[in-house]
Order: C-alpha cells, then structure tokens, then sequence
C-alpha cells in the first residue's frame, strides 16, 4: 500500500548513502576507461609498446575524424547500421511469429523440435558459401547472416517464455469460458512481455554478431569491411577506430532497448 | 429448497501411458440453492477434479452433473476461485476485476458499474487503480472473490482459496469471504483439507474416501454464530472437529 509519509532523519541518512554508492560505483567505472585509456597512450608515447601493432588512443582518435572528414564514416556506419537493423527487425518479428505458432500448437512444436535443435548447434557460420551463392555479395546477404544469427535464439527464448505461462491463470480464464485466443491475448502474449523485452536484449547482440560476421564474408562496405581491410593492409588505427565506433553503435542500441523496457513493463 | 447442483453417479477415469487412473467412480451428492458446503477427504482423493468436472472443464467418463436444472456445465452460471489470487500483475485491480467481463463479452457500463460497486461495498474501492502486487495478501483474495462474482454466477467454486495465506490472515479472509459470499446470496462449493475451516463455514460437509473418491459420509454441522469466527467459539465446534477427524483417518 501507498501513502503520503514524512520521514525521519535516519531515512535521509540511508537515501544519502544508498546515492554516494551509486555516485562510486560511476566514479569507478569512469576511472577505469580513462586509466586503461591514459596507460595505453602513454606506453606508446614512450615507446614501450608497438603502435603499428597496437595502435593507440590518439591515432584511434585522428583516424576516426579523418575518416569522417573524408566522409566515409557515415557512409559505412549507414551501411551497418542498416544491416544490423533490418536482420534485427526481421529476426525478432519473424521469430515471434513462428514462436506463437509453436505455441498455439503442440503437434507442430513436437514435429519441428529435433529441427529447431540442429539449427540452434549449427554454426550459420558455416552457411556462409550457400549464402553468398544464393544471394549475392551485397547486403542482401549480410542481412540474411544477421536474421539467420538471430531468429533461432528469439524462437527459442520466446516459446519458453510462452510455455512457461502460468497453467493455473490458464484454467482461470478456461473456467471463465475463454477460448484460445482469448487466452493468448489476454494471459500469454502480456504476461510474456517481460521475456520478449530479454529477447530483444538477445537479439540486438545478435544482430550485430551476424552483420559483421556477414561483412567479413563478402562485403564492399561498412564497419566490418573496414576492420577486415584494416586487418589485411596491417592498418591497425583502422582496425581499432570501427571497432569503437562498432562499440558505440551497440551501446546505443542496447540502450534503446533497455529505454522500451521503461515503457512497457509498467507494474512492479 | 430447490437442488441447485447435482451430481448422478459420476466417475472419471484419467489415461496415462503406463496407467490408468480411476479418480472419481459413482460420486453422487447435491446442494440446495444458498448452501454453502465443503468437500473435505485425504489429499489426493481427488477433491479439486470434482470442481474442475463441476466447472465443466473435465468431461466425466460417465454420470451426469446438473446445474440448475441445466445438463450441459456453462462458465455463466459457475465462478471459479483457485488457490492462489492470480491476479494479472499487469493489470490494475479493476482491470482484474473486469477480466471475466471481457472474456464473455459482456464488458458494458452497467457491468463495470457493478463491479466497481462490489469493490466499493467491500472495501477496495480506493486501491481500484492500484496493481496486485501492491496489495496485501489477504486484500488479493478478496479480489480475486469479487473477481468471480462480477459477472453473477449462481455457483462459486472455491479451491482451498485460503491455503496460500498464513495462518492469522486465513482466519479473517475466511471470516470476509464467508460474509461476502452470503451477502450476496450464493451458493458455495468449499474443497479444503482444513477440518476447522470445513466446519466453521459450511451448512454441509461431504467426506469423501480415498481414490477413487466417493461420498463416505455427510456431516451437517449446524453450529451456532454468523460467522465462521463466532461457529469456531461455539462449545460444539470441539466435538464435530472429532467426529470429523475420526471419519478421515479410519
């Protein structure tokens, strides 16, 4: 139950200390991107470490901003960032719509099982030649690799958060004369949002895992041809400046996600 | 009294691949319109397989159940209250309680109206628009009660509805739950394994044996007091508390 209510000063006390762990817990994790980032540029400043091996931050730094001067950065970030969204989207719709499917009938999830199993073990890694035979080397492969990647984890996660639906809610709304749609739209699919919100945490992992996977294969651009190309030329300020980008690119993304979450999951 | 509820002869037996399971065989019983009464019998007899065949969501393998003169079980008649509240956490309070509204179409105004009311009439009309999860145990069961009784069933069904709280609270849900029930003039079907709880509420006590169940014995405890609280104090709770306890454990 909730009501208006003063407090005592020992109450103030604990707010207080509870916000000072937060405020160290921030203060820590600052501290140690900029320790770990400080102790890199000095050793290479004084020469204990290889730059053309290792690069360092303030290579990483003059080669994001040339990159963007030459106005390549956008482009190949546009680029994966596309893939990476439409396998994301298409990985998770898809996904969702074969997982209700699954659910809704017990016969087809007992037939499709064995198949489900093998494609979750088989590294789609190894489907890369077929891919790049069926549809080319553009980013229509690339967004296959990523929706390939992504859709079996999201029909995974889903059934089981369909499945594990409480049986006993179940027999409520059946001793209330429910049907199975019913049953689906007003128990399963909102009791399921908080499983379908961890999906989606999945599947952004995912996404990217299977775009930048798909540009080493075949790509012309993007941030995973850059890497790869940073890699063969032994550009290493190259290598390293997507790969921070790519860093940044995923956080965003997560953050979106995690941003939904605030919205949809109202109660508690 | 006019029989509201009856139960012919009825057997269900269960299939599973390496057995089968004969639950319930020639169960007969009745209850007249207004009577509460409990089904009490060793745990496992099979007490909430007769609910959910009264509630029509079992189909017995042969017997027949009527309810008000009905032969076929229908949902509008009945309303089923299960051992935990299971309210909905996503939804409000009277969201929850609109629920069986939804499910039968019958979501208008005039419904939602009595529903409100009954929140109203029994102190929970200021948490409407608050979820489950911040309510108290024993205000969650009311819920779920008024939940049923929204949509005006002729008969509740309750599923040991108190075994999940603790032992204080049991005592004043179970007194409110008796109240409301007769305040609103229905009929009850009580299955506990709670002996006192058994004898404090009901007009009727039927005990059943073990597996396969069937009608052993039929108490009518009659005790004085207008609620299960008052019936507990009454110097002849003691005694039918034996008689009772005897019966189940012969």
């Amino acid at each position: 139950m909730k009501k208006e209510k003063s407090f005592s000063p020992q109450h103030a006390l604990y707010i207080r200390k509870v916000k000072r762990e937060t405020c160290l817990v921030w203060v820590m994790r600052v501290a140690i991107l900029v320790f770990a980032i400080s102790l890199w540029e000095l050793l290479a400043q004084l020469d204990v470490i290889d730059t053309f091996i290792s690069s360092c931050p303030s290579k990483i730094l003059l080669t994001i901003k040339s990159l963007w001067l030459e106005n390549n950065l956008l482009y190949h970030m546009s680029i994966t960032l596309y893939e990476t969204l439409v396998g994301f989207l298409i990985a998770v719709g898809l996904g969702y719509l074969i997982a209700l499917l699954l659910w809704w009938s017990e016969r087809l999830r007992r037939i499709l099982e064995p198949y489900i199993v093998v494609l979750n073990s088989l590294p789609k890694i190894a489907l890369g030649p077929i891919i790049i035979v069926w549809c080319g080397s553009g980013s229509k492969a690339i967004i296959f690799m990523a929706v390939l990647i992504g859709i079996i984890v999201a029909i995974i996660t889903m059934l089981n958060g369909f499945l594990a639906t409480d049986k006993n809610k179940i027999l409520l709304l059946k001793s209330m004369g429910a049907n199975k749609f019913q049953i689906l739209f007003k128990l399963v699919i909102p009791g399921s949002l908080p499983t379908l919100i961890s999906m989606l945490k999945i599947s952004v992992g995912m996404a990217w895992v299977g775009s930048i996977m798909g540009e080493y294969l075949v790509s012309r651009a993007g941030l995973g041809y850059l890497i790869v190309y940073g890699g063969q030329v032994f550009k290493l300020d190259l290598v390293m400046a997507s790969t921070v980008v790519l860093c940044v690119l995923a956080a965003l993304m997560y953050a979106l996600v995690a941003l939904l979450e605030r919205f949809i999951i109202k109660y508690k | 009294m006019k029989k509201l509820l009856e139960l012919k002869n009825v057997s269900l037996t269960y299939h599973t691949l390496t057995d089968e399971i004969c639950a319930v065989k020639g169960l007969s019983f009745n209850c007249a319109e207004g009577e509460f009464i409990s089904i009490i019998g060793p745990s496992g007899c099979g007490k909430t397989t007769i609910l959910s065949l009264i509630a029509g969501l079992l189909e017995p393998t042969s017997g027949t159940i009527i309810i008000d003169g009905d032969k076929k079980p229908s949902c509008n008649n009945l309303g089923y209250m299960l051992q935990k509240d299971q309210l909905f956490p996503w939804r409000t309070i009277e969201k929850n309680v609109f629920l069986p509204l939804e499910v039968k179409r019958t979501n208008n105004e005039t419904n939602r109206k009595f529903a409100l009311e009954l929140l109203d009439k029994y102190g929970l009309g200021e948490f409407k628009k608050y979820y489950p999860d911040q309510l108290s145990g024993g205000m969650r069961q009311r819920v779920a009660l008024i939940r049923t009784l929204v949509s005006d069933p002729k008969i509740l069904l309750l599923d040991e509805p108190f075994s999940a709280l603790d032992s204080q609270t049991r005592l004043s849900v179970g007194d409110d739950v008796y109240k409301i029930i007769k305040a609103e003039q229905k009929t009850a079907v009580l299955v506990t394994h709670d002996i006192s709880e058994a004898i404090s509420m009901s007009d009727k006590i039927i005990v059943l044996t073990a597996r396969p169940a069937l009608v052993k014995s039929i108490f009518k405890p009659n005790l004085k007091g207008e609620s299960p609280l008052r019936k507990r104090e009454s110097p002849e709770f003691g005694k039918w508390f034996e008689k009772i306890w005897k019966e189940l454990h012969v």
